[in-house]
């Protein structure tokens, strides 16, 4: 059996709640929503250490972290923000159009999130390539990286840790969004995956509204 | 909100126009972020932007993670990590920067 049977229960009629035999379908979603928010609970505390390390950092090497944000591309990083809101508001979108049963709408909305992802980590490489250029990227280091090593080293740890969360929540939103939904699997009576990727999706772009004026604008 | 109505699911269902609202309002902040950090306001610049930044994670928590519509079990998790950050930078700033001014004791050989 390939690995769609586990995402796509063909005894289930498409709209219907998966058969859930110890809880009936209102607990089951309760419960789901729950967990996905204890889960994003424990994801901004993994970056609320480095939020915290970023705030020491900045506290003890002033000058350098005012000098050093300025090397970044600022339109980049703004450009970057404008897709993510964007591709947050599609997230937002597909979950009421689950909601409604209109499944062809969330293919279109969670596509379209996708593909700001996509963009998203396009720009990123096209930034990270730049730095590379000039010496301040991790393995292509030299003099350039290191006059400015305590802010690149916060700098490259957040984003890639942002990139890794935008790398998984498109992963996220095409197997438990875009897949069942091209198989009708939504409607008002069941929509939890959907709302759950949407949710992580959210996250990913809240971390990046604390990141980009913290690295990009104040340094 | 106007639209809000009960499922099986018991979740609220929010209009797209609501969310249309809520992504301009996202951008214009974005847009004000950017042309604040270009007045040099000295320390208040990174307060400015944190509070800006602040604004737009609460419009995405509140109506994009339907917050608004959530009761208060789950607000418990939505602002627990928000404490416990706090307590942490708390904690590293109220110790960290005052290493130094400890009184250190000669142990005696």
């Amino acid at each position: 059996m390939s690995s769609n049977a586990a995402i796509v229960d063909h005894n289930v009629p498409p709209g219907e709640p998966p058969h859930i035999h110890h809880m009936d379908s209102k607990t089951a979603y309760g419960a789901a929503k729950l967990g996905m928010w204890l889960f994003l609970a424990t994801e901004v505390l993994l970056f609320a250490v480095m939020f915290c390390s970023f705030a020491l950092m900045r506290y003890y090497h002033l000058e350098e972290f005012h000098d050093a944000s300025h090397h970044l591309y600022l339109w980049a990083g703004a450009f970057n923000t404008a897709v993510l809101l964007f591709s947050s508001y599609t997230a937002a979108v597909a979950v009421t159009k689950a909601q409604l049963g209109d499944n062809k709408a969330v293919v279109k909305n969670f596509g379209i999130s996708i593909l700001c992802g996509f963009i998203f980590l396009a720009v990123k490489t096209f930034e990270y390539s730049g730095k590379a250029h000039h010496g301040m990227f991790p393995f292509v280091w030299n003099e350039n990286f290191y006059e400015y090593k305590n802010f690149l080293g916060i700098y490259y740890c957040m984003t890639g840790l942002h990139a890794l969360h935008v790398i998984i929540g498109m992963v996220v939103m095409y197997l438990y969004g875009v897949r069942p939904a091209m198989n009708n699997r939504f409607s008002g009576k069941y929509y939890t995956p959907v709302e759950l990727s949407a949710l992580y999706w959210h996250l990913v772009d809240l971390i990046w509204i604390y990141l980009f004026p913290l690295l990009y604008l104040v340094g | 909100m106007e639209h809000s109505q009960s499922h099986d699911e018991e979740g609220h269902v929010v209009p797209v126009s609501t969310f249309t609202k809520i992504l301009i309002a996202l951008l214009c902040l974005t847009v004000l972020t950017v042309a604040a950090a270009q007045v040099d306001l000295g320390k208040w610049n990174i307060v400015g932007a944190l509070i800006i930044a602040s604004m737009k994670a609460s419009l995405v928590i509140l109506v994009f993670m339907h917050g608004k519509y959530e009761n208060k079990i789950l607000w418990i998790y939505i602002l627990l990590p928000f404490v416990l950050l706090a307590i942490l930078i708390g904690g590293v700033f109220t110790d960290d920067p005052f290493r130094d001014q400890l009184i250190h004791f000669e142990v005696e050989k």
